[in-house]
């Protein structure tokens, strides 16, 4: 009989809190996230790394929850959809602009496509529309066709250049 | 507020706030006290035989609860297949997957047995430990060759591999060939893709020993469809099985048939008495959701010496994969759809349904209907090359004219009711396209593109689409004693906003805010009876529904607050969840005090003639279907070294009559229109001579990404129809519809200089570069 497979205590911040839970050494951090902490806002679409629907931040960099390990995000900050609101609660500039074009439609891949534009328009609040396609390219969305997302990211740059957050 | 505050307006979605911050619900985030979680364990094999599987070390994993095969399902399901959704007198074998096979697999990643454990991990290591005796067998891995003599058959104890046989037609069609001034004969061969919604499939199943009660959660566009085969299964009463719906991440079709798991989680459930989950991964995905598309057309049209068409015979084969589950239906509906736009005197179409060893084929956006526009429309530009009319030009000598409307094609749709087009102005859709795509300048554009060595095209897909499909789809309108109103559905959505739409119909008989109504749908608790969210068919029933019940509702308010103040119910109107007296101050009654009266407040006795709670519901039943139609102007750029092909402009005219929400209509055709662009150019489902999938993650599967897919330039014309009381026809599929067949004409034409044809889709960079360099060789071969 094999043994039970290795777990050990993770300590890491999620949107600000920080959070000890027991994971696995082979579970994802989508996984982790999702069914250790709770955060199910992130979602599993394929957990081969192309879909990108299971992007989260960590420490400020969008990656994929699928191709991480919990275990290494040990110590680190992550920020997953449910994170990306203002402190009030309201809608981030961004999340307000899918509202506005129509970003989504069944809402599934929808939380790596805002975390994949969070971190990019805040690093490249300038970005034109083949930039954004170009940066959205690792993101399925079989619904929309894109360009709707594409109208929201321009829109939610607009709003960052005027001085607000992504 | 105008009568149409919401109706026609760009509203935004009601959905949107919770699925923007992490709130939705889908399946697998559904957390219930002692949940276990399932792995299957699937067939390796496209065709096998078994006689014993050995699940001792597998039960013995700790954490794990039951390795269940399928002598270990209950009693009732032995020797029991789900159920046949759609039957049909022509289908000669109706078989049905088993809910586990018993002894015999015929596709690769069919259920033998399933593990129930503590957690996916563990259930997923234990199904690696599970042992079968699997004795291969010949497959059957292509619907052509299953149909040859000596085939191996797709199920062992068969003869042969069709499933099915159709004949359809009308006029004398060998006249017609026998006078024709050309005849032009071609082969189509659109090829099997899939659906793949980013949510996959899944089953929650809770069983309650009190009562033999089951609710189950399914990602599934019907919920209706699977309480019916769980039914079926268990032989229950229908109120012992409850399924809901939660959030639903996109369907596409393949989330409208009942499949195994939704029968074998319920069973575990009840075996454990414990919540079952299971959660389809992406590699379950794609060897076990349904597919579609396969089919081989050999079609020829007779023509006049003007480019008329006299008339148009062929056959089709159709692949089935290994099973039915919905019949024969779509082959039926392709051979329905492929006279589209035009006039044909004469038409005769004989269709086989073959059974092959891979995943089973249902309808995916379109339906059957991708491939029939495929081979009309690339036959249109067959007949511009044989009689040197310009592609526009052919296809405008041969529309059915408005002034035709309605108008009967001469063939039985598959709902029985004739194939009667309502509404529509064919040509004045393909003449606004061609303008907005530039259609008359091309040639130069692509004489001086020529000339500096880029290869660029145009290509046209016109099409007609048979939406708002019956029997029926239901609603109750109900005000609340909180003063808000609900609509409850049968009706599941998976993306399309139902309940945007729902309440932009509902508010504005009520004149509330959306913001004051709740949508609920999917749920049979809630809605005794339901179809299913395919067929382009909810806005049409279930939003009907809800305008007729809105509209007895509000009635039925007025009449009540009537009685209250003794006035005349024209006396009263709707204002801010109230009924007031016109033209006064003060006298109102608000529809939670209304609510609460008509709800079973003691001592309150209802006015004469009215029913109990503040509620009407409806059932609408369209006589028949209503045909939505477009035209799509794509032009290309193909670069011919690396077969590349770049969508530089696609144009849109899309008629589905009334539009309620044009911004939703918008998304549903540019969503479309990406799948479309799939199945021209990217996705195709690819298997070895033994019926192995060859292309099974995303990196061998190719979707659209935001690179590829253009902003779709889109044009709304609206003919409403006379067969509902919205005037709504369907929108969620003629994105897709005549997208491979403008794209792939589109591509045959940048490639011109070459003298190529293209007859399969996806043409996919590979299979460019391969169409180049066989035309190269042939041209080389002819010249001395």
């Amino acid at each position: 009989m094999p043994d039970a497979p290795p777990k050990r205590k993770i300590t890491l911040t999620v949107n600000g809190r920080e959070y000890t839970a027991e994971a696995e050494d082979r579970y994802s951090l989508a996984d982790f996230l999702r069914h250790a902490l709770g955060l199910t806002g992130t979602h599993l679409g394929c957990e081969h790394g192309v879909c990108g629907a299971c992007t989260v931040l960590v420490d400020g960099e969008a990656v994929r929850g699928c191709l991480m390990l919990a275990v290494q995000a040990e110590g680190c900050q992550v920020t997953t959809v449910e994170g990306l609101a203002n402190a009030d609660g309201s809608l981030s500039p961004l999340q307000q602009a899918f509202m506005d074009h129509h970003g989504l439609q069944c809402g599934f891949c929808t939380p790596g496509i805002l975390t994949t534009l969070t971190a990019y328009l805040r690093d490249r609040p300038n970005a034109d529309e083949a930039e954004l396609r170009e940066a959205l390219s690792g993101n399925i969305c079989r619904c929309t066709g894109y360009d709707t997302i594409v109208r929201a990211a321009l829109a939610a740059a607009g709003a960052m250049r005027e001085g607000g957050q992504p | 507020m105008s009568s149409t505050a919401f109706v026609g307006q760009r509203v935004k979605r009601l959905e949107d706030p919770d699925l923007l911050t992490g709130k939705g619900r889908f399946l697998d985030d559904l957390k219930l006290p002692g949940l276990l979680e399932a792995a299957f364990v699937r067939s390796p094999f496209a065709h096998a035989t078994f006689t014993r599987i050995d699940a001792e070390e597998a039960r013995a994993l700790p954490g794990v609860h039951a390795v269940l095969t399928a002598k270990d399902l209950p009693s009732e399901m032995q020797g029991r297949r789900i159920l046949l959704q759609v039957p049909h007198p022509q289908i000669t074998y109706a078989v049905t997957q088993e809910p586990l096979a018993t002894s015999e697999v015929c596709f690769v990643g069919e259920a033998v047995a399933v593990v129930i454990a503590d957690g996916r991990h563990i259930a997923e290591d234990a199904a690696e430990r599970v042992v079968v005796d699997w004795e291969p067998l010949p497959a059957a891995a292509h619907c052509e060759a299953a149909l040859k003599p000596g085939a191996p058959a797709t199920h062992a104890d068969r003869a042969d591999n069709i499933a099915g046989r159709l004949a359809l037609g009308f006029g004398d069609v060998d006249a017609v060939f026998r006078n024709a001034a050309h005849v032009v004969e071609e082969r189509y061969e659109p090829h099997r893709g899939t659906g793949h919604p980013m949510e996959c499939r899944g089953v929650v199943a809770v069983h309650d020993m009190a009562g033999d009660a089951f609710r189950i959660w399914t990602s599934t566009q019907t919920p209706h469809n699977t309480q019916r085969a769980v039914i079926d299964m268990f032989g229950l009463a229908e109120d012992r099985v409850r399924v809901i719906t939660p959030d639903v991440g996109g369907g596409f079709g393949p989330k409208n048939q009942v499949y195994p798991e939704e029968l074998v989680i319920p069973a575990a459930a009840r075996l454990l008495g414990r919540p079952v989950k299971w959660a389809e991964d992406r590699r379950e995905h794609f060897l076990t959701t349904t597919q579609e598309r396969d089919q081989i057309w050999d079609v020829a049209a007779a023509i006049d010496a003007d480019g008329r068409l006299l008339g148009v015979k062929g056959t089709l084969i159709h692949d089935a994969g290994a099973y039915l589950p919905w019949g024969i239906i779509m082959p039926y509906i392709s051979a329905t759809t492929l006279p589209g736009p035009y006039k044909l005197p004469a038409y005769r179409m004989a269709v086989t349904v073959a059974f092959t060893n891979l995943v089973p084929t249902t309808p995916l956006r379109g339906a059957g209907r991708p491939q029939a526009v495929f081979a009309m429309e690339r036959l249109m530009d067959a007949i511009s090359k044989a009689t040197g009319l310009d592609p526009a030009e052919v296809r405008r000598r041969n529309f059915i004219q408005a002034s035709e409307m309605p108008y009967d094609m001469g063939l039985t749709y598959r709902d029985g009711a004739p194939v009667m087009y309502d509404t529509g102005d064919y040509p004045e859709a393909q003449a606004q396209a061609l303008a907005k795509a530039g259609y008359d300048d091309f040639p130069a554009r692509q004489k001086a593109a020529l000339a500096e060595g880029r290869h660029i095209g145009i290509g046209i897909g016109n099409y007609v689409e048979g939406t708002g499909l019956g029997p029926f789809e239901g609603a109750t309108v109900r005000i609340l004693t909180n003063g808000r109103v609900a609509i409850y559905t049968g009706a599941a959505a998976a993306g399309q906003a139902h309940r945007t739409t729902l309440a932009q119909i509902c508010a504005d008989e009520l004149k509330v805010d959306i913001s004051d109504i709740d949508v609920v749908g999917g749920d049979t608790g809630l809605m005794p009876r339901g179809a299913g969210t395919y067929a382009s068919r909810i806005t049409v029933n279930a939003g009907s529904s809800v305008r007729t019940a809105s509209a007895e509702l509000r009635g039925k308010a007025l009449a009540l607050a009537a009685a209250k103040f003794d006035v005349k119910p024209e006396d009263l109107e709707l204002s801010h969840r109230a009924v007031r007296i016109k033209g006064e101050q003060g006298d109102s009654i608000t529809f939670a005090e209304l609510a609460r009266m008509t709800s079973g407040m003691p001592g309150y006795a209802l006015p004469k003639g009215v029913k109990p709670d503040l509620e009407a519901s409806g059932y609408f039943t369209p006589p028949q279907a209503t045909y939505s139609n477009g035209s799509h102007v794509a032009e290309v750029e193909v670069d011919p070294e690396t077969g590349r092909v770049t969508i530089l402009k696609y144009t849109v005219v899309h008629d589905c009559g009334t539009v309620i929400n044009p911004m939703l209509v918008d998304g549903q055709v540019q969503g479309g229109v990406a799948h479309g662009i799939g199945n021209a150019l990217l996705e195709r489902m690819v298997f070895d001579a033994d019926a192995n999938p060859l292309t099974t993650t995303f990196a061998d599967y190719l979707m659209p990404t935001a690179e590829i897919v253009p902003a779709c330039d889109i044009v709304h014309m609206e003919s409403p129809t006379p067969l509902n009381p919205l005037g709504a026809k369907g929108a969620g599929e003629g994105g897709t519809i005549p997208a491979p067949a403008a794209i792939v004409a589109a591509v045959e034409n940048a490639l011109s200089p070459f003298g190529l044809r293209i007859t399969d889709c996806p043409v996919t960079p590979q299979r460019i570069v391969e169409l180049i360099r066989a035309a190269e060789e042939m041209s080389e071969e002819d010249t001395p």
